[in-house]
């Protein structure tokens, strides 16, 4: 049984205000290129179900060629394995298209019992790829996980949070799940994982190994970044510590803000 | 195009590059400014740094290392000196000047007993040379070994040893024949528990405050002849290589401090604003951040010559010397500019600066001060020092057998 953890390259987050509109239109970043951080949990995820069931893992990305800096990173923390989906195969398709492409990438795998994410990825935003692909896969969806408490007779047994609190849940598999990020602390890449990933030549998916529908396309006509803030800085006063605690919770306080 | 960094470094080495500063960033940045006020040693990231390799990081597997090179070591002193030099000094002291002198020196019996264990951090070990009375004259330390039968009984004081109060094993060195001089200095691997050992802690340090720094007493320790590294009389030359592993790492860790002072003071340049705009306009600040950034490129060309010639076991006493004094010394300077710049905030350990700036003053000063390199590099120039083949050359890194 196999874990295919699915992974996107983004830029640093704290790169992320450095990119200019003109980068983020011709898709040519100088920023670095990192695991995306919400994936890196789905990704230690996979290589500790892998630990705790002896699972194979798997994982699988959606960029250019050559893009491979964050699937080699989770090479390096220890899943087994990863490819490249070429992602001209979308041809500049929307959310949708890309989870298709992603779904049927996850079906080259051959058997794939649990389909891991993040929530979403920090330079996009969307949150819904891992949506998409249990759709395009039939499959059910479990949300915000923060706990794998066991998988036996074909279900998964996961802890997930909503608003206003938790639940214990439990779903057959396959499945499709997108974990929170209290669900584990991820590890460093080790040397020895760090040796297998530098040496490792990822496959790239494209035309001829996956049939992707024709989809709508998705242009950005206009791209704007957001107006820096203006901060105010209020800096309280007091002869104590408490007196300055005190002052600074009342304004919290009167702002709303507690 | 390609950066000077994949012109220098393998895939592999940016890999490392990105673990050793990603832990610095989540591990040691988080807790060190406290550990520097409160003096004490950061125990928590002893075991967090043996468990990802870094304490055998260029040691062969089969001894318990990562089986990395060189330039890997080089990497990860300079990702954790920028977050602070005293957990950079952890490694180059437990390390390059420890555990690679075995691997060096050692039989290979003593390489089997002792190694695993100092790669897997299950001990920490330091080097004692220095003592009260000799520091950059070798020649004139007064700790002596008597032979007595299949032992040596050790007898003298070291001082300012870096993890003296921390660590299980000891590299100390020793006269065995008095009236030779330099050929009169033998290594022994000392334990801790032996009876007449004693350490304790140096109080009161101007930087490295999260080291432990302090003294070795040792009175009529009885030291069996199985722990004597090298033959006798070999010491002086086996202290002398053990510089060359750790002035390589003090080097490297130089470059983090530069590249961490030219981090923040960017930083701080790009917000801080007098007469109207951000300082980083006013061309005095531009002059101090161009010169942290030719010392940085400098640098790190001398830190990586020294560790391509370590990986094909070329003997680099001169490279990584120069290396090492320029290094530390353009540490410092960035660290003194990145106050300047931060203005009376720098002042204050409020920012990194200022503790960086009292930090890169030791390395001025331990593993030969600038003076002694700058004499070093004098005599090569004139022709007046050469270095003559070792008994024991430090092995060229091969990956197929350290793997």
């Amino acid at each position: 049984m196999k874990v295919a953890v699915l992974i996107k390259q983004t830029p640093d987050t704290a790169e992320l205000p450095k990119v200019s509109v003109a980068e983020a239109q011709s898709g040519d970043l100088q920023a670095t290129m990192v695991i995306n951080p919400w994936d890196e949990f789905a990704a230690e995820e996979a290589i500790d179900l892998k630990e705790r069931f002896d699972f194979e893992t798997a994982a699988i990305s959606l960029g250019s060629e050559g893009e491979t800096d964050a699937l080699k990173h989770a090479l390096a923390m220890g899943v087994d394995s990863a490819v490249l989906v070429d992602e001209r195969i979308i041809d500049n398709g929307d959310e949708w298209t890309t989870a298709e492409a992603l779904a049927e990438a996850v079906k080259t795998e051959g058997d794939v019992a649990l389909v891991l994410t993040g929530k979403m990825s920090v330079d996009g935003n969307s949150g819904v790829i891992y949506a998409g692909v249990a759709c395009k896969l039939g499959w059910d969806l479990l949300v915000n996980v923060t706990k794998v408490v066991d998988i036996v007779d074909g279900k998964l047994i996961a802890e997930q949070v909503f608003e206003g609190g938790q639940e214990t849940v439990e779903a057959p598999l396959p499945l499709v799940v997108s974990v929170a990020k209290e669900i584990n602390e991820p590890r460093y890449p080790s040397f020895m994982g760090i040796r297998k990933a530098s040496r490792a030549k990822i496959p790239l998916l494209g035309n001829d190994d996956l049939r992707i529908r024709p989809a709508y396309a998705s242009h950005w006509r206009n791209l704007v970044k957001p107006e820096r803030e203006r901060v105010q800085a209020r800096i309280f006063d007091g002869d104590s510590v408490e007196e300055k605690a005190a002052r600074l919770a009342d304004a919290l306080l009167a702002e709303k803000v507690i | 195009m390609v950066s000077s960094a994949q012109l220098l470094y393998t895939e592999e080495h940016e890999m490392i590059r990105k673990m050793a500063y990603d832990f610095t960033r989540n591990e040691v940045m988080p807790i060190i400014a406290e550990h520097d006020r409160n003096h004490t040693f950061p125990y928590d990231l002893l075991p967090k740094m043996a468990q990802l390799g870094f304490l055998g990081i260029c040691l062969p597997t089969r001894y318990g290392g990562a089986g990395m090179d060189f330039l890997s070591f080089g990497i990860v002193s300079e990702a954790l000196e920028y977050g602070d030099s005293s957990v950079r000094e952890t490694i180059a002291v437990h390390l390059a000047l420890h555990a690679l002198p075995i691997f060096q020196w050692g039989t290979e019996e003593q390489k089997e007993a002792f190694l695993p264990d100092l790669a897997s951090g299950a001990h920490i070990a330091c080097f004692g040379l220095t003592e009260p009375g000799a520091g950059s004259d070798v020649a004139a330390i007064q700790t002596r070994a008597r032979r007595d039968g299949d032992a040596y009984i050790l007898t003298g004081e070291k001082m300012w040893i870096t993890l003296a109060d921390v660590a299980d094993r000891f590299l100390v060195f020793a006269k065995t024949h008095p009236d030779k001089g330099a050929r009169g200095i033998t290594a022994f691997l000392l334990e801790r528990g032996w009876d007449g050992l004693t350490t304790g802690a140096i109080e009161g340090k101007m930087g490295v405050r999260a080291s432990n720094t302090g003294w070795i007493n040792m009175q009529d320790v009885r030291v069996p002849a199985a722990h004597r590294l090298g033959e006798e009389g070999e010491g002086f030359k086996i202290a002398m290589s053990c510089l060359d592993n750790a002035r390589f790492g003090v080097a490297a860790g130089s470059v983090g401090i530069i590249r961490a002072c030219i981090d923040e003071s960017v930083n701080y340049a790009l917000q801080r604003k007098t007469f109207g705009k951000p300082i980083a306009e006013h061309q005095l600040i531009q002059q101090m951040i161009a010169q942290m950034q030719q010392d940085l490129d400098i640098g790190e060309l001398l830190v990586w010559k020294a560790g391509i010639l370590k990986n094909r076991g070329v003997r680099n006493t001169r490279e990584t010397s120069m290396a090492k004094w320029f290094c530390t010394e353009a540490a410092r300077r960035a660290a003194d500019n990145a106050v300047q710049i931060h203005g009376a905030y720098g002042y204050s350990d409020e920012y990194n600066v200022e503790r960086h700036l009292r930090n890169t003053k030791s390395a001025v000063i331990y593993e030969g001060t600038s003076q002694i390199h700058t004499l070093l590099q004098a005599a090569y120039a004139l022709g007046l020092r050469q270095d003559r083949p070792l008994r024991c050359p430090m092995p060229a890194y091969d990956p197929d057998v350290w793997q």
